[in-house]
């Protein structure tokens, strides 16, 4: 599975909130999207499941346009757990996740769509709640609920806006690392948005930074979590260690906002981070972007 | 733990079955209320016999009895049954797609417009089509049903519609209609305008054989449509964001169901006026026992619908022609209201 994006745009009205995002997303793997609030993350991340369509460039999936899937057969390929659900007319927990298989529903499918939602509850350790009502459920119930629909979707690519925002910090690692360990055993492609740098630090295969509607750099975590990408990024001074190999950022201070949001800095950073690139490209022996360096391991 | 889940169905199967049992007492009911002398029992006889069985003997008091509940208690019942039905589906399903509680199958202005439509009938004697008389003001309340309908599909395909453009849209266009309807009957004397507000209250009155076909045949395949539909439907109801992500196209879905309903729901008013309430309540009351999931909510919704519109209209018999509408609201209305209150979760949540 493969999520190969050329040069998208987006914006909302007259607003560009993506600009020219090239990337190549080889999977199996655990990507980590990182970045700053309204980057674009989420955006980027519905332009891939044609929640929204993108203004200019083109998303590909396994070397197929999006525009030129359906709606309905995209979505037994790709999942996505979203970072808020609408819980206007509630359900069970159990029917709640059964929807995940709507993909897949076929006739006297219940028994084994069933059983599936209870493996995917006990996985999650919430099967406790399983006839609880959805909106009786406290924050962080509600988001491994949401991530169990995404799961039993049982989907080749998997897409999740901050599906650990609203988790104590012994579920955020247990889900993270549960992400880690499905995506190798069931060799699938795992997207996930985090505004926790330390833990996708510690679990990400490969790490997206992105600012500004742009793709600020992208590789392996020790390659992209840096002193100075955080600085210019988020704007903050921190120290980065290494703790078994993947890094480990300790917050220091934020820089003052004027600062930090330095249009011509960033832009810098990326004409020369392209110029590099074409370089390596025109030498012939780099073949896309830094992604494929890091996840064309196979 | 999965037999847990399986008897909660069960249990919404049983609730289906005794809601139904109900409408078959009730429409019993209903026709002994219409003819004294006959008992209930006898009426279902009676009812059986005219379907499968020998005629009476003609002038005997079977003979009578089976004349009045056939042509006048039953093609009452079953119209009851169907617009209670297929506004209580209608209602469902909006609720649905525009995920909000507040929805019901008038919504997008389709009241108003068969209001104008029949009003103008009504006072005036102006036909939209070549039909004059009694059948005219029901094609004229179907014409102007589907005018706000049409004029949303058609805006649909220029303008991105979410459930707040579509339920917005629908109230200036009720406003605009509703304004119209206000100028006709400010304009007319004081028997036309009984009439027309009668109407727009909605009544049962006059249902005869022939206005049946018309309402059964949109009833019914709407409902089995929307039956089909259940569990798309709950889908919707997760936020567009996860309806897209399960595979459901929301822009056309939403238009394909929108499209369907003022059929449906056209097909019904056009010949009992504006029956208020039920689409907005009967979804509530089922959702309040039974929970959410649609593929329940639709048919039980369809039978409590049912149900009300019988038990409102044997009220509305009983109380010398209250109109029926107004029986509806006055008993279902204290219903609701307790059953919210009784809900009560101390989370402000209803469901």
């Amino acid at each position: 599975m493969e999520i190969r994006i050329n040069d998208v745009g987006f914006s909302y009205a007259s607003v560009p909130v993506l600009s020219g995002i090239s990337l190549d997303i080889k999977g199996p793997g655990f990507v980590s999207i990182l970045g700053p609030n309204g980057v674009g993350k989420s955006t980027l991340i519905h332009c891939i499941n044609k929640i929204l369509q993108p203004k200019s460039g083109s998303v590909l999936i396994d070397g197929k346009d999006v525009r030129d899937i359906s709606i309905k057969e995209l979505a037994k390929d790709v999942g996505y757990v979203p970072y808020s659900a609408n819980d206007t007319f509630p359900l069970t927990v159990v029917d709640t996740v059964m929807m995940g298989r709507h993909p897949h529903s076929k006739w006297n499918t219940l028994d084994r769509d069933l059983d599936i939602v209870y493996d995917t509850l006990r996985m999650l350790g919430i099967s406790h709640l399983a006839m609880r009502q959805f909106n009786e459920l406290s924050a962080g119930q509600h988001q491994k609920v949401m991530l169990a629909r995404g799961l039993v979707q049982e989907p080749q690519i998997l897409l999740l806006d901050e599906p650990t925002s609203n988790l104590d910090i012994r579920h955020q690692l247990d889900v993270t690392k549960m992400l880690k360990r499905l995506s190798e055993e069931r060799g699938i492609l795992i997207v996930m948005i985090s505004h926790d740098i330390n833990i996708a630090a510690k679990f990400a295969d490969q790490v997206i930074l992105m600012f500004q509607g742009r793709i600020y750099d992208v590789g392996a975590p020790a390659e992209v979590i840096t002193e100075d990408n955080l600085r210019s990024v988020y704007g903050v001074e921190s120290k980065v260690i290494d703790d078994d190999g993947r890094p480990h950022v300790i917050l220091k201070d934020a820089l003052p906002m004027s600062e930090s949001c330095n249009p011509s800095a960033v832009m810098a950073h990326i004409r020369a981070q392209r110029a590099s690139q074409d370089a390596a490209d025109s030498d012939g022996k780099s073949v896309r972007r830094g992604v494929e360096r890091i996840l064309g391991r196979t | 733990m999965k037999a847990e889940y399986r008897r909660g169905i069960l249990l919404k199967v049983a609730m289906l079955v005794f809601s139904l049992i109900c409408i078959v007492l009730f429409v019993g009911l209903l026709s002994v209320s219409n003819y004294e002398g006959v008992g209930l029992m006898e009426t279902y006889q009676i009812i059986w016999n005219h379907l499968f069985g020998e005629p009476y003997e003609t002038g005997s008091l079977y003979w009578w009895a089976d004349r009045y509940i056939w042509n006048t208690a039953m093609p009452h019942a079953l119209a009851a049954i169907l617009a209670g039905a297929a506004l209580a589906v209608c209602g469902a399903m909006m609720q649905s797609i525009m995920t909000n509680p507040l929805a019901d199958p008038y919504s997008t202005g389709i009241s108003s417009g068969a209001c104008f439509g029949a009003i103008s009938a009504i006072v005036m004697g102006l036909s939209f089509s070549t039909v004059v008389g009694e059948m005219g003001i029901v094609t004229n309340a179907f014409i102007g049903a589907m005018v706000p309908a049409l004029l949303i599909v058609f805006l649909s395909q220029r303008i991105h519609m979410t459930p707040a453009t579509l339920i917005l849209l629908g109230t200036a266009v009720s406003y605009f209609f509703n304004s119209m309807v206000t100028y006709l009957m400010v304009t007319t004397d004081v028997d036309t305008l009984q009439s027309a507000y009668l109407w727009q209250i909605g009544s049962l009155d006059g249902m005869t054989w022939s206005s049946l076909p018309f309402m059964a045949v949109f009833t019914i395949a709407g409902s089995a449509i929307v039956m089909l539909m259940a569990s798309k439907l709950n889908v919707m109801s997760l936020g567009e964001n996860s309806a897209v992500s399960l595979g459901v196209d929301i822009q056309s879905f939403r238009l394909y169901c929108l499209i369907l309903m003022a059929v449906m729901t056209a097909a019904i008013v056009s010949f009992t006026g504006i029956l208020g309430f039920i689409g907005l309540v009967a979804p509530h009351l089922v959702r309040l026992v039974i929970g959410s999931d649609n593929r329940f909510v639709i048919p039980m919704s369809m039978a409590v619908g049912a149900l009300l519109m019988l038990v409102s209209d044997y009220l509305a018999f009983q109380f010398a022609s209250i109109p029926v509408g107004v029986v509806l609201s006055v008993i279902g209305s204290p219903v609701f209201f307790a059953l919210i209150v009784w809900q009560n979760k101390r989370t402000g949540a209803i469901y």
